[in-house]
């Protein structure tokens, strides 16, 4: 980046010269992070959607264009079906799980109480700390044999004697079960999203004006009807935006499911992401990668358009 | 009476955050545990877990640290992170920059253009990426995560710097210019000395995020030596088929807890970057 020639002594005396200068210099400034996105973001998503119009693989990554064919595949695929419909459940119900938490855990964080740094802390480890390496902690509290909850339940007589309520088993087997496999990864998605799904309603709970429920005590409103008509339609903006990064976030994660189960048990935990990385990556098969993963786009423009709408709206108000 | 009420909505209070506290840093305690148990002690189902029954040990650690590539895995995280803060930092700050004074018709579709882009996630464009990386023969070099992570730092910092450069009046610089300076020098001697606290931010994200990422890294890299620390250690430190639970834990709790305290103090700003207008 190199400094413009300096203005002429008397800024009024030029301002044309100024303002010409203005203009180029706004787009010079702007110029690196254009081109740099076009190049590494518009290029490769250009090339995602040519790749799965076409039969490229890593041994042969040659662009001959085969139509359709790919998305056809993908959706006779059981395994493609299957990912499709687990990324759906995973996300809603993770998100739906998070929303309801994160709104009571915003509530409490924003009485005043000691120690509220730690509490703070401790709370958004999950968010906080690399992705990858809290979910290998959660690796091991589902190990199969070492697992810590099959211990409490042993210790309760929940689990592993003749008569205990979860069977005669000494474990549970949480990553090897299909049922129990995918509440375990729900789990963990919960444990992520739900420090930043906390953070932005403690932004929404915290900017509703004092007065405005101040007012309303004094008309005599009772705290149910102060969180029915001023609280929630109030946060309402907010409390979407929450879920709709959450959705983002959990839709496209491959984090979880590569670390706990790789898809497994048989594919009975596969994301649309893991799939993706499974067939374009370790099978090679780019074609098929690539139109698996565009599977992902339409719901992330649809959310993407909510995003901006919410934020439009609130900024109306 | 009144009094009995209070003390139990306080009871209450500190029963569900010591609850959401549990839940939220468990499996790092769990961590903790494992970073200093015999392995003896580790691997007998019917001690219990959450207490050491033998004493406390440091073989662990010094199979991370001697043995492994961990330090290798921290030194390779550490390069890439301050590359692509410095990438970061020269590219966004002046884009930020121009959109907040400038943006009026183009300038403002442009800045929603670019926000846009931070929701294109990693899983679509990992697999052309690759071939990028291949193309350019950066298969199996840091220099291939230095090239792709700013994807993802690039178009929120530019956004939330956007949002700091807004708040910053324009009669300031225009002061600075009657007074002698130029166009760029009231930009770069008024504003950023302005900016320092936004321009902090966005060191903080693009370090964190770097570290934070691993579809990538999973993919670019498979040499033991080049890894960084969000891929290596959920990798590498499995021998055969079997885990190395004990340097495995340990090796996920160090590298988490000094980047999860500084991101802390943070992440208030960084919501406030994607939450846009919608908190005021």
């Amino acid at each position: 980046m190199t400094a413009p020639p300096h203005p002429e002594s008397s800024p009024a005396a030029c301002r044309g010269g100024v303002l010409d200068r203005e203009g180029a210099l706004a787009k010079l400034l702007i110029a690196p992070a254009v081109i740099y996105i076009a190049a590494m973001i518009g290029a490769p998503f250009v090339l995602a959607i040519l790749y799965s119009l076409s039969d490229a693989t890593t041994g042969d990554p040659g662009l001959r264009l085969v139509g359709l064919q790919n998305f056809q595949a993908a959706l006779s695929d059981p395994v493609f079906r299957l990912a499709l419909r687990n990324t759906f459940v995973f996300t809603l119900v993770s998100q739906s799980i998070v929303i309801v938490l994160s709104r009571i855990l915003a509530n409490a964080l924003l009485k005043p109480f000691r120690g509220k740094g730690l509490v703070r802390f401790l709370v958004l480890l999950p968010w906080t700390a690399p992705i990858s390496l809290g979910t290998i902690g959660w690796l091991w509290m589902y190990d199969s044999i070492f697992s810590p909850i099959d211990w409490v339940l042993r210790y309760l007589g929940l689990l592993g004697t003749a008569t205990a309520l979860l069977g005669p088993q000494t474990n549970l087997y949480w990553l090897g079960v299909p049922g129990l496999a995918m509440a375990s990864v729900i789990l963990v998605n919960v444990w992520r999203i739900l420090p930043l799904a906390t953070v932005i309603q403690l932004a929404g709970l915290s900017s509703i004006p004092r007065d405005l429920l101040e007012a309303a005590e004094v008309d005599g409103a009772s705290p149910w009807r102060r969180t029915l008509m001023i609280t929630i339609p109030l946060t309402l903006p907010i409390v979407s935006i929450a879920f709709l990064f959450g959705v983002v976030f959990t839709f496209t994660d491959l984090v979880v499911v590569y670390v706990l189960t790789r898809g497994g048990p048989v594919h009975m935990t596969q994301v649309l992401s893991s799939w993706t990385f499974f067939k374009g990556i370790e099978a090679g098969d780019l074609a098929q990668g690539a139109a698996i993963s565009l599977f992902m786009f339409p719901v992330l423009a649809v959310v993407a358009v909510f995003i901006l709408r919410m934020a439009r709206r609130t900024e109306v108000v | 009476m009144a009094n009995l009420g209070k003390i139990a909505r306080r009871g209450g209070l500190y029963t569900l955050l010591g609850g959401f506290a549990f839940f939220g840093a468990f499996p790092f305690y769990w961590m903790v545990i494992a970073t200093f148990k015999r392995d003896h002690d580790l691997f007998s189902p019917l001690n219990n877990p959450f207490l050491f029954n033998e004493p406390p040990t440091l073989d662990h650690l010094r199979l991370l640290f001697f043995e492994t590539h961990f330090v290798g895995y921290l030194v390779n995280t550490l390069l890439v992170g301050l590359a692509v803060v410095v990438i970061t930092l020269l590219v966004a700050v002046p884009a930020a920059y121009s959109l907040a004074r400038w943006a009026r018709g183009w300038g403002e579709m442009l800045g929603i253009g670019i926000f846009l882009t931070y929701l294109v996630p990693p899983t679509i464009l990992f697999i052309p990426l690759s071939r990028f990386a291949g193309f350019f023969g950066l298969q199996e070099s840091l220099w291939s995560l230095i090239l792709v992570y700013p994807t993802f730092t690039i178009p929120f910092c530019t956004w939330l710097l956007m949002g700091f450069f807004k708040t910053i009046p324009k009669d300031i610089e225009e002061q600075a210019m009657i007074d002698g300076l130029s166009r760029f020098g009231a930009m770069s001697k008024v504003v950023l000395p302005l900016s320092i606290s936004g321009i902090l931010t966005v060191v903080v994200f693009s370090f964190t995020l770097s570290m934070h990422e691993f579809i990538y890294a999973l993919t670019f890299i498979s040499v033991s030596a080049k890894k960084t620390v969000s891929i290596g250690v959920p990798t590498e430190l499995v021998r055969g088929d079997v885990f190395q639970w004990g340097p495995l834990m340990a090796g996920a709790l160090i590298a988490s807890i000094p980047v999860a305290v500084v991101y802390t103090f943070f992440l208030d700003r960084f919501v406030a970057g994607f939450t846009m207008g919608a908190v005021k």
